[in-house]
């Protein structure tokens, strides 16, 4: 008899789960993967376009890499029967499922903060986490004349979370080369402390923005925006001409309604090893799991190492072996042709050094360099035609710390 | 960790004075760590703090500003007065839990 593993979503986590899972599962296992649209975006390109950046080849046909023997069905779900082990879709259909994997994202809610979506919305207010808001902001940019330009993260967590400090240098940049950076007063506003979350980085990146001029606002919980002010729910007010905001992030309308969502709609998981806190037959991975790291596709990449894997023992009756150490590994692009690259995982925050292979590189930890950047360029490629396919990258998901430099305690 | 000593509680403390131990935790001492920052806990405090203990229990995590005020029912604006300037935060050092961690 067949068995079923059925995933939702298509995008990054989903893609190279389903074509991994094919190749090590033998065709007593039907794998299905849904997804609402056939649209397969390269997020990562988002953040150039406002810039002028290229916006052919950002959004790509879901088909195209999703593998044979692997059926993708184009449909929203409306919700998960636990009980009965069946994903309900909108035209009916109902699929059965053993093995349930979510991988169904994050997606950014501007309805979630009042005023954010009114008469100002890609007026004077601009999301760069949707290709659509990214061109409408290149288009804004084509006739801003200098003011106040604030960088706003609504709260977190988002994706890329280093994404809105990347907009911020990218931006500092463009500023310049029109002659319009002494017009302009850029400030980056964050409901964090600091620009980063973890120490060593907080304070390098946080230096980098002093460094630009750039005026943070920090501990910021923006609680309503008055035409062209931020409010914040300690009564701060923070006036803009243009507003880059990262609207509030949250999980698939489906997970909530079928009862396995936070309050922001992400699956609770097991941070090691993907399976739902609810349901042993539910798995959750990539942005659509509560894990206490970064949104990112790198993230998902090593997760769905760690589940493929976790998965083959547990269709063998076999107990799941593998564990997820919260690896991610950041490219951050800070203007002029340069990037930064950070590595962590749940335990070692991102420290200085050279990646992937110690002194040799070529690639260097937390310090702007060129080559970081043509790593970023780069990865475009590899992300359609290494990462999706789910051929082998050269990168082991656990975190390396050969190459890192550990700081000496002072307390 | 260092050990301190708040109105004779021998308590485990970070090096910025959340407590290390939630077990070392009572009402008497949220009290005690109330006054340190400043807070005469009310009935409104503390109902916040028994979600946030509860919820710490269950999933041995602090709870993000958003999940405190969807989880006890306080709106957020609501625990700004109630624990002005970082609520997050200084609900977390009164309740005895760890510094919660803004989600990279």
């Amino acid at each position: 008899m067949t068995r079923q593993i059925v995933v939702l979503g298509a995008g990054t986590a989903g893609t190279m789960l389903v074509n991994r899972l094919r190749r090590r599962l033998d065709d007593t296992w039907a794998i299905t993967v849904v997804d609402r649209d056939d649209a397969h975006p390269y997020q990562p390109g988002f953040l150039f376009v406002p810039f002028g950046g290229p916006t052919e080849e950002l959004v790509r046909s879901r088909h195209a890499f999703v593998q044979d023997g692997v059926e993708l069905v184009l449909e929203t779900v409306e919700r998960i029967d636990t009980d009965a082990r069946e994903v309900l879709l909108r035209d009916g259909r109902l699929l059965p499922y053993d093995y349930l994997v979510i991988a169904s994202g994050a997606s950014v809610r501007p309805d979630r903060t009042p005023g954010m979506l009114g008469p100002q919305w890609r007026t004077s207010i601009f999301d760069f986490y949707t290709l659509r808001g990214a061109t409408a902001l290149a288009e804004a940019l084509t006739s801003f004349r200098g003011g106040r330009l604030v960088v706003h993260v609504t709260d977190v967590p988002i994706k890329c979370p280093v994404a809105p400090l990347e907009f911020t240098f990218l931006a500092d940049e463009w500023l310049r080369e029109h002659g319009l950076r002494s017009d302009t007063e850029l400030v980056f506003v964050t409901p964090l402390d600091g620009a980063f979350t973890k120490p060593v980085a907080s304070e390098r990146l946080g230096s980098m923005l002093t460094d630009r001029g750039v005026v943070v606002e920090t501990d910021f919980l923006v609680e309503r925006i008055d035409d062209k002010t931020l409010v914040s729910y300690d009564g701060r007010e923070i006036p803009f001409d243009l507003l880059v905001t990262v609207p509030l992030h949250m999980g698939a309308e489906f997970v909530s309604r079928s009862g396995l969502g936070d309050e922001l709609g992400f699956v609770p998981v097991d941070r090691h090893a993907f399976q739902s806190t609810v349901d042993r037959r539910i798995f959750a991975v990539g942005d659509a799991c509560d894990i206490p790291t970064s949104k990112a596709g790198s993230v998902a990449h090593f997760a769905v190492d760690v589940l493929v894997d976790n998965l083959v023992e547990l269709v063998a009756g076999r107990p799941m072996s593998h564990s997820f150490d919260g690896h991610a590994s950041c490219f951050v692009e800070s203007g002029d042709h340069k990037a930064l690259l950070l590595d962590f995982n749940y335990e070692t925050e991102p420290l200085p050094g050279t990646f992937p292979a110690p002194f040799v590189g070529p690639m260097s930890l937390l310090k702007e360099t060129r080559a970081n950047h043509l790593g970023k360029l780069a990865f475009r490629w590899i992300y359609w035609n290494v990462l999706l396919p789910g051929r082998p990258l050269p990168l082991a998901p656990a975190m390396p710390m050969a190459g890192k430099k550990v700081p000496v305690a002072t307390t | 960790m260092p050990v301190t000593t708040l109105g004779g509680h021998a308590v485990h403390v970070d090096h910025e004075g959340f407590l290390t131990d939630p077990s070392e935790w009572d009402d008497d001492l949220a009290t005690i760590l109330a006054d340190q920052i400043g807070l005469v806990l009310t009935p409104e405090h503390r109902a916040v703090l028994r979600f946030l203990r509860d919820d710490f229990a269950q999933r041995g995590e602090t709870a993000t500003l958003r999940r405190a005020s969807a989880g006890s029912g306080v709106p957020v604006k609501e625990l700004f007065r109630l624990f002005p300037q970082k609520p997050a935060k200084k609900m977390a050092y009164v309740a005895g839990l760890p510094k919660p961690v803004g989600c990279v």
